[in-house]
């Protein structure tokens, strides 16, 4: 199993807040490795803190939680944070310093396997701009290898993002919104980038997107979360339009509280 | 007619603070007024009038001999230098410090919110060493160091070091966490270290910055030099010291136009390096 939830509840802000609503609540959820999961609903549904759970960014306020036949917060400091290396997540707005280039950019996919020195020398002078080339190419993008990463559009630069991922050495896969700035042909192509990578590689690949029928036409299966709860838990076959319908029913009372509610969680962290 | 009509019916919440605000103040600033004697008329009676009139004459032309130009080179010289050995040594020195004293690279601030124990005490202390070297000013440092190694440039070098460590900590570690947190902390969350996400996330975001406030940094040790020179620690300023009090004009107004001259310099050095960084 890549990842097991029981009864996982997650609460954003500080603990002195007590107002604050849960972005997570209940969850029960496991995913077999290599297996591909599409995580639809409406805006602020909690897709977002889901995949930073899985990511181990954040702990959860209770539950049981399980990586990779391991418990992460059970694990030293240390331990935990090697675990990050095979988990790969890839957050909605693509992470990329604007003055950067492009080669440095997707290269940063392989810091965790790089001693600090590696780093650094990299930095002078790409280490594996064949890979970089390689990773690139998947996208189209194989003429910016040498451009900074402001030279590049939206799209290109969420497809950037994704080349970081095809780099990195991950076990698991999560992808916030991988198409929210892309056109639909680029979207298809993406998508399907990422889950021949997922396969080749025996990935897991848990996808959160906004177009349900490209979640219902390529992920095998389908999870509906809404305010913090799972709906559904479904093969796509068994997925109907009236549990889609009952999914997106009424989504802007929710869209006004999830403002507050279900940012990522590093624009809410308090600082100290 | 019409805005006291309005006023009166939607009274300002904020107005009632900002008068007391500017009353407080007021109250405030007057006894320091007062503490620093500060009266700016004694620069306009006669007698100061006087006095400036014959040391500013004395300015007149600044002196240009041959010999005067080649010692005001040497010394420049060293004040460079002193200043460029002074800030290389606060570089070593203020790095390491920074990199501890940087919140945006905790990884248990990321997970929980809050920083495990020991890596809060290791950044708090860290931080009270910044304090502590830069509370100092240069010039104490200075008349130290000029007891301990002998007059000389070595003391001025090691007193901009020791200050410029504190200072340069400080606002680096700033700078770090008031840039974009996004690259570094998705780098982080993918397990990258905390010394490789710093340089592919936070140092291509703020090393304009960077580049920018080390820069005036350096100019600000370009001054600070000068003014150690007084208390014997050499360079520009030891001329100077000499120069006035034997009240010659002509040579001071040389070494003004010459620091004038420094500080544009180091002010192109900074556009140049911060268009190439842009």
């Amino acid at each position: 199993m890549s990842f097991v939830l029981r009864g996982i509840s997650v609460r954003h802000g500080s603990a002195e807040r007590s107002d604050t609503l849960c972005a997570l609540v209940d969850v029960n959820l496991s995913i077999a490795q290599g297996e591909q999961v599409a995580l639809i609903g409406p805006s602020g549904a909690g897709k977002t803190t889901l995949l930073h759970t899985l990511a181990c960014a954040h702990r959860a306020e209770s539950g049981e939680f399980s990586v990779f036949g391991v418990e992460p917060w059970a694990l030293s400091h240390a331990e935990r944070h090697a675990l990050r290396a095979r988990l790969f997540l890839a957050p909605q707005t693509p992470p990329l310093p604007p003055r950067q280039r492009v080669v440095t950019a997707v290269l940063a996919g392989c810091l965790p396997q790089w001693s600090f020195w590696q780093a650094i020398a990299s930095l002078i002078r790409p280490s594996d701009p064949d890979a970089a080339y390689d990773a690139l190419a998947c996208f189209n993008l194989q003429d910016k290898l040498y451009a900074r990463v402001d030279r590049l559009s939206g799209g290109e630069r969420q497809r950037c993002g994704m080349a970081r991922l095809l780099v990195s050495k991950a076990d698991a896969f999560l992808v916030d919104e991988p198409l929210s700035a892309l056109d639909p042909t680029l979207s298809l192509q993406t998508l399907d980038v990422l889950q021949q990578e997922a396969t080749s590689r025996n990935a897991t690949l848990v996808c959160s997107l906004h177009q349900v029928e490209l979640a219902l036409g390529n992920f095998p299966r389908i999870v509906g979360l809404r305010e913090g709860r799972v709906v559904f838990d479904a093969p796509r076959a068994e997925v109907t339009e009236a549990m889609i319908a009952a999914l997106y029913r009424n989504t802007q009372q929710t869209e006004q509280s999830d403002l507050v509610a279900a940012q990522p969680d590093e624009h809410i962290a308090p600082q100290f | 007619m019409i805005l006291n009509a309005a006023s009166a019916h939607h009274p300002d919440p904020a107005w009632r603070g900002r008068i007391t605000a500017a009353l407080v103040a007021l109250f405030l600033l007057w006894p320091m007024l007062i503490a620093s004697e500060f009266k700016p008329w004694t620069l306009l009676d006669a007698q100061s009038l006087g006095s400036t009139w014959h040391f500013l004459s004395g300015f007149f032309p600044p002196a240009h001999s041959r010999e005067f130009l080649l010692l005001m080179l040497e010394a420049t010289w060293q004040t460079i230098s002193i200043a460029t050995a002074g800030l290389t040594l606060a570089l070593l020195g203020a790095i390491p410090l920074t990199l501890l004293a940087t919140k945006s690279l905790s990884v248990s601030l990321l997970e929980s919110g809050r920083m495990r124990l020991a890596g809060a005490v290791i950044r708090q202390g860290a931080r009270w060493l910044l304090v502590l070297l830069r509370s100092v000013p240069e010039l104490v440092w200075a008349l130290l160091l000029v007891r301990i190694v002998g007059l000389g440039p070595t003391a001025g070098v090691l007193a901009i070091a020791l200050t410029y460590i504190g200072m340069l900590g400080k606002v680096y570690a700033e700078i770090l966490e008031s840039s974009e947190a996004h690259a570094t902390q998705s780098l982080l969350k993918n397990g990258s270290g905390r010394l490789a996400a710093l340089f592919y996330g936070a140092l291509p975001a703020s090393a304009a910055e960077l580049v920018s406030y080390t820069t005036f940094r350096w100019e600000c040790a370009i001054r600070g030099s000068v003014v150690m020179g007084f208390v014997g620690a050499g360079g520009i300023g030891q001329r100077m010291d000499e120069s006035m009090k034997m009240l010659a004009g002509d040579e001071v107004f040389t070494m003004l136009i010459i620091f004038v001259l420094l500080v544009a310099c180091a002010d192109l050095v900074s556009t140049f390096l911060r268009k190439r960084l842009a």
